[in-house]
């Protein structure tokens, strides 16, 4: 093996990051063993009682970890979906513009809600969609009864997926204009020459070239099917529509730090840990093989 | 392009345009749609006339909020953070991506180090875990909670390490032969070569710590140590009316302030409507670049 003269340098430049990373991601995992315990914050971590798998077989039991769980994928898996389909139509939409300044004005203004908190979008949003808020009025002009959207079980997982879909879709274009871009134009060319009409063209060239990168980010999204969105669901939701939109984020938090039940909520949490581990390791595994994606 | 476009493709574009524009409107009229009603009187935004222009205008929310003493200090945490947050966060990330984008006959160790963060970037030890890891340091109610342990962006390392990778390797050899050192050659030649990628990953740390409000609600036990979006969070968004004291109840009184919320909202944009404009011509430039690899 060739000599490796800036070795030191190297680990030196590292260090401060790995400590970091020792001190607040690793020393946490060490944590988890709460769940097997029947912890006390009181008696702290090594005098707590050991309870083996008791919070786990206490946790199948409860009635509401189906309806948790369900919510979880609902939300989840509807927002994996729609974040997909709206992206890829409206870049399709932005690429058929011509004009230069109007496609740079569109994509500014749709990028924006992305770079806003949640709790920013949840405190408008609520405005808006409260019993006198401004869709209400709106809906009342056509002479129907004002509806209860942040407190009724029936609309809260879609307002939940479509407000996410109002954040996101700006952003999640970005990826597919670029994927756009790339398209050699003299395939369009070429395909006009032939006689080949805009739909032909987008049927036989643009989707084509799109698929590789709808794959890829389909198949990395997999990793996030237990991923329903805390900070949204968080600030957006309340007792009333628990049924509909409690999931497994905003139930750890719940139990855990409202209730103090440490063992329960840390055992939920590393359930979800696991399975979102291995279902991410899953997606990379693909991406690579059928995509060519490396993450480094 | 064709010339002679027919009835059919010129409808199409018609509708395409209308559609976006719908859409832009979309997105930016709810944030609107809250200026408007900050700027309103309370009395006009109560009787529901206010649509998409400010209507009686008035500043009186943006005066009450100047001598509410919590805002300010709220305003001050979240200055602080998003400062030390920003530094710590480029410092650290510049300082790992050099090495880790060295190739591995230049550092044997660094697909050991690359594999170690993905490893705490993807698997975690939960929310009670990392609260009370977090509480036995002795962090809680302290600065550095909000800062420490978000103190390294590993996704910004890694954009910023597959940045560096796609640079020319001979600018790295001829660097070499010159004699310059690591040190030398991360300051002096990447740096200068880096500023998209910078300046994306400045723009991501300094909306994340901008944005953040649950670290600052379980970290921190007073108010007064709040950042501004737990803060608007506790005041405008968590409205939990079981079991509610008397004293929560006066509060909620005060809740129901409509315009003064708006304006409390307004003000915490501003930072972001502020660097948004100069940044965002970096960022789609700077997220290609550094994902998309030969």
């Amino acid at each position: 093996m060739k000599k490796q003269p800036f070795a030191f340098h190297y680990h030196l430049m590292l260090l401060p990051g790995i400590v970091l990373l020792i001190l607040f991601s690793i020393v946490p995992m060490f944590g988890i063993t709460i769940a097997f315990q029947n912890f006390k914050p009181g008696l702290g971590f090594w005098r707590s009682e050991w309870v083996g798998f008791d919070n786990f077989k206490y946790l199948f039991e409860l009635p509401d970890s189906r309806i948790i769980l369900f919510n979880t994928l609902f939300i989840a898996i509807g927002k994996i979906i729609a974040n997909m389909i709206v992206p890829v139509v409206f870049a399709l939409l932005l690429n058929e513009v011509r004009t230069a300044w109007l496609k740079r004005s569109v994509q500014t203004i749709v990028y924006l809600p992305h770079f806003l908190s949640w709790v920013i979008l949840a405190g408008i949003l609520s405005d808006l969609l409260s019993m006198d808020g401004l869709i209400n009025q709106m809906i009342g002009a056509f002479g129907a009864k004002p509806i209860m959207f942040l407190g009724s079980n029936s609309w809260f997982p879609s307002i939940v997926i479509g407000s996410d879909v109002w954040k996101e879709f700006g952003f999640g274009t970005i990826v597919y204009l670029a994927a756009l871009t790339g398209i050699n134009p003299s395939l369009y060319e070429a395909a006009a020459i032939d006689g080949a009409t805009r739909m032909q063209q987008l049927r036989y060239i643009t989707l084509p070239s799109l698929k590789p990168t709808i794959i890829l980010l389909a198949t990395l999204s997999l990793g996030n099917v237990l991923n329903a969105g805390f900070d949204q669901i968080f600030n957006l939701y309340n007792p009333l529509v628990y049924d509909s939109g409690d999931i497994i984020d905003t139930y750890v938090y719940r139990a855990g730090l409202l209730q103090v039940q440490y063992g329960l909520a840390t055992a939920v949490g590393l359930l979800k840990s696991v399975i979102s581990f291995v279902l991410i390791i899953i997606s990379y595994v693909l991406a690579s093989k059928f995509a060519n994606y490396r993450i480094f | 392009m064709v010339k002679n476009r027919t009835l059919f493709s010129r409808t199409a574009d018609g509708i395409i345009l209308a559609l976006l524009v719908l859409s832009s409107i979309l997105c930016i009229f709810p944030i609107w749609y809250t200026i408007a009603v900050s700027f309103s009187d309370k009395a006009a935004v109560a009787g529901g006339l206010v649509t998409w222009l400010p209507v009686d205008f008035t500043l009186s929310s943006y005066k009450k909020i100047l001598q509410e003493q919590a805002f300010f200090t709220a305003f001050g945490v979240s200055i602080q953070r998003v400062i030390l947050g920003g530094i710590l966060n480029f410092v650290i990330c510049v300082l790992m991506a050099y090495p880790l984008s060295r190739q591995s006959y230049q550092f044997r160790y660094r697909n050991a180090y690359m594999w170690f963060l993905v490893f705490t970037m993807l698997f975690s030890g939960g929310l009670i875990p990392w609260f009370m890891t977090i509480k036995s340091y002795g962090l809680l109610d302290t600065i550095w909670a909000l800062v420490l342990p978000g103190a390294v962006p590993v996704f910004n390392v890694i954009l910023l390490v597959n940045f560096f990778r796609s640079t020319p390797k001979d600018l790295d050899e001829a660097g070499m032969m010159d004699g310059a050192g690591p040190w030398y050659m991360l300051l002096k030649v990447y740096l200068p070569l880096s500023v998209p990628v910078l300046a994306t990953i400045t723009l991501f740390s300094i909306v994340m710590h901008w944005n953040s409000f649950f670290d600052g609600l379980i970290l921190m036990n007073k108010q007064e140590h709040y950042p501004l979006q737990t803060y608007i969070q506790q005041l405008v968004v968590q409205i939990n009316t079981d079991n509610m004291t008397t004293e929560e109840l006066r509060q909620m009184a005060q809740l129901s302030n409509k315009t003064l919320n708006a304006a409390k909202i307004v003000i915490s944009m501003i930072p972001i409507l502020i660097v948004y404009p100069f940044l965002q011509r970096f960022f789609i430039h700077g997220i290609m670049l550094g994902s998309v690899k030969e």
